[in-house]
Formats: structure tokens, C-alpha cells, sequence
């Protein structure tokens, strides 16, 4: 976590951003900053406008109106340079799983643009700072599920991307892997890295610096685990969630 | 009464000889809510396929309602339910044609077992003539748990019935179960949310292919063998790195907003405390809180694996 200091880039801003299919308003006017450097957990029950959210922030669904830049690039028009600056990882789809530990990390670097000096040089510091070294000529399908997503993330900013978006990165992984996987992010972080996470585990909320949460395709709340808290008065963010996210009227569909 | 149980059961795959499920035992008794709880390759899955009689075991043996998994499959297929964790209805039926198609399939009607469903199903009812491939996840898991359920078992399996499904729909789904037991149906579910154990009356905390620990919830919180403190201070990731060099640390990691601790049980529980907070306090933490707490059900799975990889003492 960085200090806050008190001028801060932001490094996502979106206003009044809407997607909207036929009558259906996937994502209704949201708007919020995200800082450099920040944890910023995104939560929302299924079909609460996620994963719409997420897309068009990413540069990868056109919004239906309102606006937002990435990095200081904007997501109708600068769409490439969007996907330039950001990494992203989530649980479905990760790493080829029939290419070995080194090929995906030679794939990803190269999609992104590294030369061959810097992707020797960053293949071999990655494999060494992960302590996979007996693996790095395994395949991917033979590795433990929380190896395969550790190494997701650091693929996903060995490109050292402004921002990195993490779609339930941990979902199916073991306490103990899921905590190393969060030092990583903590890592990240402290080199100003912004991360942008979303999660169904609540103790992972709380490592966030800000949380919003979406009900309905609106967000329904946005601050620190701490003062989201003392807003509801309940004393974990599962209730927070909970007293939020069972006002949903939206029927998931 | 029994009505499952596992004996050596062992399941390897592959030319590397993968050990996914390894010598296995337990037993299930009739009208238990009984949870596999562990991380995804724990090996529960396999278990459920071995179980449901849809994957031969490769050594050990189990049997359902006294039936062998091997032998008597076609009694086994017809007395259980079974929920995968893959969705495995028609997405080209409807909710109401994939309901009847699964009565039909078992020799029964819809109409006959209502009863079993009606909670669940009254949900998805307004949607019966969408196609099951259009239906939102939550709705998807109704209708799968509807299927699993029409032809009244005596044993249900779910697998993974709430990963990936969001806080509010997962304590849902927890009260279904909770009526479905009721109703004296024997309901075996895996999950890998440690905070949905708690919700079972007996589980067994599995990794690679293992049993770490099976017993209550209770009975496990309360053999943990540490003891534990909650700590808390500004900056978190100070504070973690902070906690892993305390001398008296047998293990420490993030807990939601706090750091837990374990250190060895029998000293004094203030005295410990006091004496962690000082600790931080001298490595120039602000504002530190710690105060004794009791383990949750991922508390004790933490301390399990980290005791299963060491080797063994003496």
C-alpha cells in the first residue's frame, strides 16, 4: 500500500458510465476514480453489471454513453492503448495449458511487446522469484491450481502495466496459496502498480484500500472496508454485503 | 445407520500416475449433512465420481445404501441424486422439459415428488419455457438441484454446488440444503469455502488427494493445537511482515482485516498478548490492537496443511 499522499494520479476514471442492451441497462451511470498504486476490490452479487463494467473498462465493449479513461486513454477512442497499458488474469482463462511454464511466459511477453533481451532477462527473473525452477520446461496442465494462477499474475504484469485487472483470481484455491497469491498483489501494488480485483471471498475485501460494491447495475456503495463498516454498523464486510445485496430487485437472468 | 462409506478408496490418473484420491476412508450416516471441504485438486470431485458410480476407483473399495460402487452400480444410479459441478442439463430443454425429462428418465412424474421441489422451484417457475442455456448461474443451480432431487433420492450429491456464486445466493443455497435435510435425504457437498463448513455436521478437510481431518465442526476448532491472536495496526503489510519474524511465531497470515498468529498454547493468554502488541509496537506500527481468538474452520485448515508438508518429528 502506498502512503497517500496528497495530490494522486488517478489512474482510472469513470463518469456516468452505461451499457445498455435493448431495454436492459447492464451498468447504469456508474462513476468512481481509481488511484495509482491503490487495491481497489469490485464487488457485486452475479449479474449485478461486473463483468459488463469490467469489459468496458478494458477497451474491449464499446460504452453505451457516459465516459471513462484507463491510464489516461480514453475507452471509446483509444482502445488499443488501453489494452497496451493494462494486464488482466481471471480464473477461466489464464495461461495455454499445453504450452510449458516458460512458452507462456515467451507467448505473453512477446503478445505484449517485450523484446527477446528483456524477455530472456524477465522469463528467467519471473521463474526464479516464483521458485520454479524444476517446472519451467513442465506444462502448464501439471501444475497445482494455485501455481497456475500465481504465475497468471505475473505474466499478466510482466509487461509492467499501469493498472491490472483480476477477475476472481482465486476462486477454488487453497487458503494458504490464496494468501501467498495476495502478496503478490501487495507486491505489485507497492511498485504503483493499480490493481483492480474482484472476489466472492469477503476476507479478501478487506485487503483492498477501497471497495465499491454494485447492486443492480448502480454502485450501491464505495469507500474503505473500515468505513463501510461503521456506515452499516455490522462489523464484517460479508454483512455489508449481505445488507446490500438483498435489496437487489433485479432478477438475474 | 451407514449409508456410506469409503475404504481405502484410491484413484490415479494419467501416465504420470497422478495420485488424485489417496486411500481414502470414511462413512457418511443416513440424514447427515456431510461437507468435503478443500482447495480444487483436494481430490473431491473424484470422489463424487467414484461415488455416483460414473468413474471406476483404481484401488480400495465404497458402497452407497450398501450397494458397491462397482458391482451394484445400476442400484446405486437409481436410489441417489447427483449435482456436478460442471451444469450438465439441456441447454436446449426448458426449465419445465429438462424437470420432466429427469422425472421420466427415473420412472416418476414431476407431480408425484412436488413436494421435494416446490421450495426451490417455485423460484425458476415464472421462467419454465426458457431454455436452460439462457439461465443466469443462480437460476441454473435451482434447476439442477430441482433435477438432482425429482426422482426423491436417498443420497444427494452436490458438488460445488455455490463456487463461484456470490455471498447472498451462497447463504441461500445453504438454507435449501438445510430444509432438503429436513426432509431425512443423507446430503453429501464439497466446497471450497471454508466458511460454508461450519454449516455441516460433520466434514472432512481434504488436500491433495488426503484427508487432513474428519469431525465436527466444532470437534476441530477445538482440537486446534496454537494459540491464537487477531492483530491489527495501520498499515497492513507492515504488519505481515512484521508478524512473520516474531520469535514466538508458529505461523502467522492476513485474516480479513487482521493478521492471525498462532504461537504455541499454555502460556499465559494475556501475557502473550501484551507481549505481541509490544512487539509490534517496537517495530513501529501504529495504533496496534491484539487480542485472543478463536480459530476459524481455515484457521485449522492452515494449521493442517502446514503440518501434513512438514516431515514427520522424530
Amino acid at each position: 500500500m502506498k502512503t497517500h499522499s496528497n495530490e494522486r494520479e488517478i489512474s482510472i476514471r469513470a463518469n456516468q458510465l452505461t451499457k445498455q442492451y435493448g431495454d436492459f441497462i447492464a451498468a447504469n451511470a456508474i462513476s468512481f476514480e481509481v488511484y495509482q498504486g491503490e487495491i481497489f476490490g469490485f464487488l457485486g452479487a452475479n449479474g449485478a453489471g461486473k463483468t459488463t463494467a469490467m469489459r468496458m473498462l478494458c477497451g474491449l465493449s464499446t460504452p453505451s454513453s457516459g465516459s471513462a479513461t484507463i491510464a489516461g486513454f480514453d475507452v471509446y477512442k483509444q482502445t488499443e492503448q488501453i489494452k497496451e497499458n493494462i494486464g488482466y488474469m481471471s480464473q477461466k482463462f489464464s495461461l495455454y495449458e499445453d504450452l510449458t511454464v516458460l512458452e507462456n511466459i515467451r507467448f505473453y511477453g512477446g503478445i505484449y511487446g517485450l523484446s527477446r533481451n528483456e524477455l530472456k532477462e524477465k522469463s528467467a527473473a519471473l521463474i526464479d522469484r516464483l521458485g520454479l525452477q524444476g517446472e519451467a520446461h513442465k506444462l502448464v496442465a501439471s501444475l497445482p491450481l494455485g501455481w497456475k494462477q500465481k504465475l497468471a499474475f505475473s505474466v499478466a504484469v510482466l509487461h509492467q502495466p499501469r493498472i491490472v485487472f483480476l477477475d476472481e483470481p482465486t476462486g477454488g484455491v487453497d487458503p494458504v496459496t490464496r494468501r501467498q497469491f495476495w502478496d503478490l498483489i501487495y507486491q505489485a501494488a507497492e511498485q504503483g502498480v493499480t490493481i483492480f480485483v474482484t472476489t466472492h471471498y469477503m476476507d479478501e475485501a478487506e485487503y483492498c484500500n477501497r471497495i465499491s460494491i454494485m447492486v443492480d447495475g448502480r454502485i450501491a456503495a464505495l469507500d474503505t472496508p473500515h468505513n463501510l463498516k461503521q456506515q452499516f454498523q455490522v462489523g464484517s464486510m460479508d454483512e455489508v454485503f449481505y445488507h446490500l445485496a438483498r435489496e437487489a430487485k433485479r432478477i438475474e437472468s | 445407520m451407514q449409508v456410506i462409506t469409503l475404504n481405502g478408496l484410491t484413484k490415479v490418473y494419467g501416465k504420470e500416475k497422478t495420485v488424485a484420491v489417496n486411500e481414502v476412508s470414511f462413512s457418511v450416516e443416513q440424514g447427515e449433512l456431510f461437507g468435503l471441504i478443500g482447495p480444487d485438486g483436494a481430490g473431491k470431485t473424484s470422489i463424487f465420481r467414484m461415488l455416483t458410480t460414473v468413474l471406476l476407483p483404481d484401488g480400495g473399495g465404497a458402497t452407497v445404501n450398501g450397494f458397491d460402487v462397482v458391482k451394484d452400480y445400476q442400484q446405486i444410479r437409481s436410489s441417489v441424486g447427483y449435482m456436478p459441478g460442471k451444469f450438465s442439463l439441456y441447454p436446449d430443454l426448458s426449465i419445465e422439459e429438462n424437470l420432466n425429462f429427469f422425472a421420466t428418465v427415473f420412472n416418476t412424474t414431476v407431480e408425484e415428488n412436488y413436494h421435494l421441489i416446490r421450495d426451490i422451484y417455485v423460484q425458476i417457475e415464472p421462467f419454465k419455457k426458457r431454455r436452460a442455456g439462457k439461465l443466469s448461474g443462480g437460476m441454473k443451480q435451482k434447476l439442477a438441484l430441482c433435477c438432482a432431487l425429482i426422482h426423491k433420492p436417498t443420497v444427494l450429491f452436490l458438488d460445488e454446488p455455490t463456487t463461484g456464486v456470490d455471498p447472498v445466493s451462497r447463504k441461500e443455497f445453504w438454507e435449501m440444503l438445510k430444509r432438503l435435510k429436513a426432509q431425512n435425504i443423507t446430503i453429501v457437498v464439497s466446497t471450497p469455502y471454508m466458511d460454508e463448513a461450519a454449516l455441516c455436521d460433520r466434514i472432512a478437510l481434504m488436500q491433495d488427494g488426503k484427508i487432513l481431518s474428519i469431525d465436527t465442526p466444532a470437534n476441530i476448532i477445538s482440537a486446534y493445537p496454537d494459540q491464537l491472536f487477531a492483530a491489527k495496526a495501520d498499515h497492513i503489510y507492515a504488519l505481515l511482515e512484521n508478524t512473520a519474524r516474531y520469535d514466538k511465531r508458529i505461523n502467522s497470515y492476513a485474516f480479513g482485516e487482521y493478521a492471525h498468529v498462532a504461537v504455541p498454547a499454555g502460556e499465559d493468554q494475556e501475557a502473550g498478548g501484551i507481549a505481541l502488541k509490544t512487539w509490534l509496537e517496537t517495530a513501529g506500527l501504529k495504533n496496534v490492537e491484539v487480542h485472543p481468538t478463536v480459530p476459524t474452520i481455515e484457521d485449522c485448515f492452515i494449521q493442517l496443511t502446514i503440518v501434513h508438508q512438514m516431515p514427520a518429528k522424530n
